[in-house]
């Protein structure tokens, strides 16, 4: 019923390319300059769905801000498609966004919210309430139309907002947080819809989230930010289990740091030396900037360290935490070069260690990354 | 900012073609009618005979013991009112936004009377009270050698009349001060009176001075109460009329003018950015639990007892002046008559009509350039867009008889030939006008959040769609204030328009002055009424129009929900 306009949308759709995208915040009390953004690359390919994941400061906004025309960059291009736009006023780029607080207008109805931007285009009339009927019914808003904003709940707002920015059918689609403002379950939900819409309708999106389930959950490809700066991009897969540096595994989920020397390769194995032990690493990761003699770090997940009993493993020590969450046990332990986080999952099936205890650890050499 | 972001906002501002011209068509108004009148205001009054520069009216006006006398008059005038006036605005202020006083709609409509209320109504009823054939003074005490002209009643109807201005102000900040710290000191044990003293008042003090600055700025601009009533307590505004009126002497009037429009500017550029940004008080946005306002009896029967006297008094005042009007001659024949309004509805309707068609047209001109500049200025990057809000809001400073001698002498000749026209009067009317409404779309905006004119931006909407589609819409209720307020003011302007008028556009107000300068009081009371009558009328319709244009259908059901 509504495959037309899924159709439309695939076809429109097209890549966004920034090179050497940069902004700089002018300070207020001669403080110096703010670089919010530092000459980054990035290539969104079409139909693609990649999310901008970063704390707060590092940038991911303003990135999202200028690809929308909110923001004038201070240096380099952004292009959509083949076309550069970075000096094209917001309204002529064929974009279209998704904002945080929804930004739905208190004073239309959800009908008139909804096919705004097609009054703006002066569609004719059938045509604009043909379009609209579908969206409408491609968002399962039907009966809603002649209600307002302030009397929808907080999923359907979303929802509206959805359907005024898909109605345009625009190249790219921009998410600015848009799901922070929903409790924790419905957020979920709504994640889920998202993704599955957009999927659906094969558009060209950029989402920028805090929340990193949030990112893992929705993305084709991650973008790792900090300061202004790229720190990895790359699949949620490839994100989470070959991190590029300490920032990015911290960042994403939890990980333990152990120093170690890089001694060199072995045919696909990498050797270091942790203490007076040798390990051959399978997978070691990126590895970049680590040269052979040189310190780095073993990097390894909580989950993937195993728990034994002090005299099965090679690393022992001593448990100075642990605490029960019901789906797993986390414990510290601590360890000649500081304390291990490890985490067991499915605590009724495992060995309970407490405070006190003694214990080794064994790592899965296959879970185990080199980080400089 | 960085030259290369100016660069950049630059170019994307030519991509937007629509948004430059406005932006440059408001420069160019803005420059046309604030900032080269008032540089010709300077320009006249420095300028010698042989077209060079000369101080040598400046030395002479202001070594005249006589004016000097003049300016100490006027600055302590508008001292006197703004301490009074602030001090009754915040009684009123207090006693609605903080206690369960009782009758607090009608105490606030009798705080917004005068302010839409026609000028020389306070003083005439001042006249018809206290006067040689006053009602009290005359009637009730018989003195007969009373003299009710000079600086006592001055100082009367100017608070009168200005005391709204500070409870305005007052109530703003009042409403804003958090109640839950003045809970917490309640709860810490103490008494309300050391509540007020060591919290209430130290957190008002910024809006004090704000409404004081602000009454300052009002007595020292104010002509026609003084133009009537000082007797010989000669104030600058009117004392620069007389001097160009009646002396011929154009640049020693402008030199007065000037000397007047300091202060103004002084204590303007106080106001707005010293004061206002010393303000403590905080809003969060989060409406804090309903709390019941002070409701002990001792605290507030004597706060209704003192606004009951002032209403008291407004209501007498204004009373006197409808009686007024139909008698025959107050004090010598108290016959019932309606030849007054006879006269004003055949012989004397022109000024009236001219005074409606001309405020009719200013308003919607002034309330929508006052919107659109909030706009641009909260809204939109452009290069200098601090003059744009600085020039856009000076008129607010500019006593009306600057603004009148910058414009007779800025469009007497050709390109600029306006004089003896509506044109100029509009002009005048909409940008004396414009700051209010530009201070309320302003204020308004920066509560609105800014990504719903972006969402409407990134629907492919231009500035001027998303102006007229959601912004303008959402500014209802500062748009309304706007064009209500320059309505009003344009049908009472008398300082600006004293010098524009022609016999082919004469004004109601010149009308009301001409009848004051002949003694014929009554028939001023007539005309006050009438316009009484049409300001009252008009919000009503300003009211209803905006309400239809902007349908708030999503206010209503809201409510109705």
């Amino acid at each position: 019923m509504s495959k037309d306009i899924v159709e439309d949308l695939r076809q429109r759709s097209s890549g966004v390319k920034m090179v050497n995208l940069a902004k700089v915040f002018p300070s207020h009390e001669g403080l110096g300059d703010t670089v919010a953004v530092n000459h980054i690359n990035l290539e969104i390919k079409t139909g693609e769905m990649m999310t901008l994941l970063g704390p707060s400061g590092c940038g991911k906004t303003t990135t999202l801000r200028m690809i929308s025309g909110f923001e004038t960059p201070s240096g380099g291009e952004i292009f959509i498609g083949d076309r550069s736009v970075t000096n094209v006023p917001p309204n002529k780029r064929d974009i279209s966004m998704v904002f945080q607080s929804y930004a739905l207008f208190p004073h239309l109805t959800i009908y008139e919210n909804i096919c705004y931007g097609l009054r703006v285009q002066k569609l004719p009339k059938d045509q604009l309430q043909e379009r609209t009927k579908k969206v409408i019914e491609l968002m399962e808003l039907k009966g809603m139309e002649n209600r307002f904003p302030n009397q929808l709940s907080g999923g359907q707002q979303q929802r509206v907002a959805l359907a005024r920015a898909v109605i345009i059918e625009p190249k790219v689609l921009l998410f600015d947080e848009p799901l922070s403002n929903l409790d924790a379950k419905l957020r979920e939900h709504m994640r889920d819809e998202l993704r599955a819409l957009q999927k659906r309708l094969g558009i060209t999106s950029l989402y920028v989230t805090h929340d990193q389930s949030e990112a893992m959950a929705i993305s084709d490809k991650v973008v790792i930010m900090k300061d202004g700066n790229i720190m990895q991009v790359g699949s949620p897969q490839e994100i989470y289990e070959f991190p590029a540096n300490r920032f990015v595994a911290n960042f994403i989920g939890k990980a333990n740091f152990i120093p170690c020397v890089y001694r060199g390769m072995d045919g696909d194995y990498a050797v270091v030396a942790l203490a007076d032990t040798v390990y051959k690493v399978p997978k070691p990761g990126v590895m970049s900037g680590i040269e052979a003699g040189s310190e780095c770090a073993l990097s390894v997940r909580p989950e993937s360290v195993r728990l034994v009993r002090a005299d099965q493993g090679s690393i022992t020590g001593e448990v100075t935490r642990a605490v029960y969450y019901g789906s797993k046990v986390e414990y510290e332990i601590k360890i000649g070069t500081g304390p291990i986080i490890v985490e067991v999952y499915n605590p009724q099936l495992s060995e309970r260690f407490y405070e006190g205890d003694r214990v080794s650890i064994a790592l899965d050499d296959a879970c185990v990354r080199i980080l400089k | 900012m960085s030259k290369p972001q100016r660069f950049s906002n630059f170019r994307m501002l030519l991509n937007q073609p629509a948004l430059l011209l406005t932006i440059l068509f408001i420069f160019a108004i803005l420059i046309i009618f604030i900032i080269l009148p008032l540089i010709n205001v300077f320009r006249l009054g420095f300028t010698g005979p042989d077209g060079g520069f000369s101080a040598e009216t400046f030395i002479r006006m202001v070594s005249d013991p006589g004016y000097q006398k003049t300016f100490w008059n006027t600055m302590k005038l508008g001292g006197l009112v703004a301490c009074i006036s602030t001090f009754v605005g915040y009684i009123f202020a207090f006693a609605i936004t903080r206690t369960e006083m009782p009758g607090k709609r009608f105490f606030r409509g009798i705080a917004t009377l005068p302010i839409i209320s026609p000028p020389f109504v306070l003083s005439l009823s001042i006249i018809f009270l206290f006067g040689r054939m006053g009602l009290i003074t005359n009637k009730l005490l018989n003195i007969d050698s009373f003299d009710v002209y000079g600086l006592g009643s001055l100082v009367a109807v100017q608070s009168v009349s200005f005391f709204p201005v500070a409870f305005l102000t007052l109530t703003g900040i009042l409403e804003s001060i958090d109640d839950s710290v003045e809970d917490a000191a309640y709860n810490i044990g103490a008494s309300r009176w050391h509540i007020f003293r060591t919290v209430t008042l130290p957190l008002s003090l910024p809006g004090i001075g704000s409404a004081m600055l602000l009454v300052f700025i009002q007595s020292l601009e104010d002509f026609s109460n003084p133009a009537v009533i000082a007797g010989n307590y000669s104030t600058l505004s009117v004392e620069a009329y007389r001097v160009i009126t009646g002396m011929y002497d154009m640049q020693g009037g402008t030199i007065l003018a000037i000397v007047l429009l300091l202060p103004t500017l002084t204590a303007f550029a106080v106001q707005r950015y010293w004061i206002s940004r010393k303000s403590f008080v905080t809003v969060t946005g989060k409406p804090t639990q309903k709390r019941r306002k002070l409701h002990e009896k001792h605290i507030v029967w004597p706060l209704f007892g003192a606004c009951s006297l002032v209403s008291a008094v407004v209501i007498l005042l204004y009373g006197t002046v409808l009686a007024g009007a139909f008698v025959k001659t107050w004090g010598v024949n108290n016959t019932f008559t309606l030849e007054h309004f006879k006269y004003v509805f055949s012989m004397g309707w022109d000024p009236v009509k001219n005074s409606i068609i001309l405020a009719a047209v200013s308003a919607p001109i002034s309330g929508l350039l006052g919107m659109a500049i909030a706009y641009l200025i909260v809204r939109q990057k452009f290069f200098g867009k601090k003059i744009m809000e600085f020039s856009s809001i000076l008129t607010f400073a500019i006593p009306g008889t600057v603004l009148g001698i910058g414009y007779i002498f800025t469009f007497n000749h050709e390109p600029l030939l306006l004089t003896g026209t509506a044109v100029i009067l509009v002009a005048a009317f909409t940008f004396r006008n414009m700051p209010v409404g530009i201070e309320a779309g302003t204020t308004t905006l920066l509560q609105i959040d800014r990504s719903i004119e972006e969402a409407s931006t990134i629907s492919g909407a231009g500035a001027g769609t998303t102006f007229r589609r959601v912004t303008l819409p959402l500014l209802r209720q500062a748009f309304f204030s706007g064009l209500v307020y320059s309505f009003v003011k344009a049908m009472t302007a008398v300082s600006a328009i004293i010098f524009l008028i022609s016999p082919k556009w004469n004004l109601s107000t010149a009308r009301i002055f001409a009848l004051f300068e002949s003694s014929q009081y009554s028939g001023a009371a007539a005309y006050i009424v009438i316009m009484i009558v049409i300001i009252l009328a008009a919000i009503a319709l300003i009211n209803l129009l905006v309400n239809l244009l902007f349908k708030p259908k999503y206010l209503k059901r809201a409510t109705t929900k």
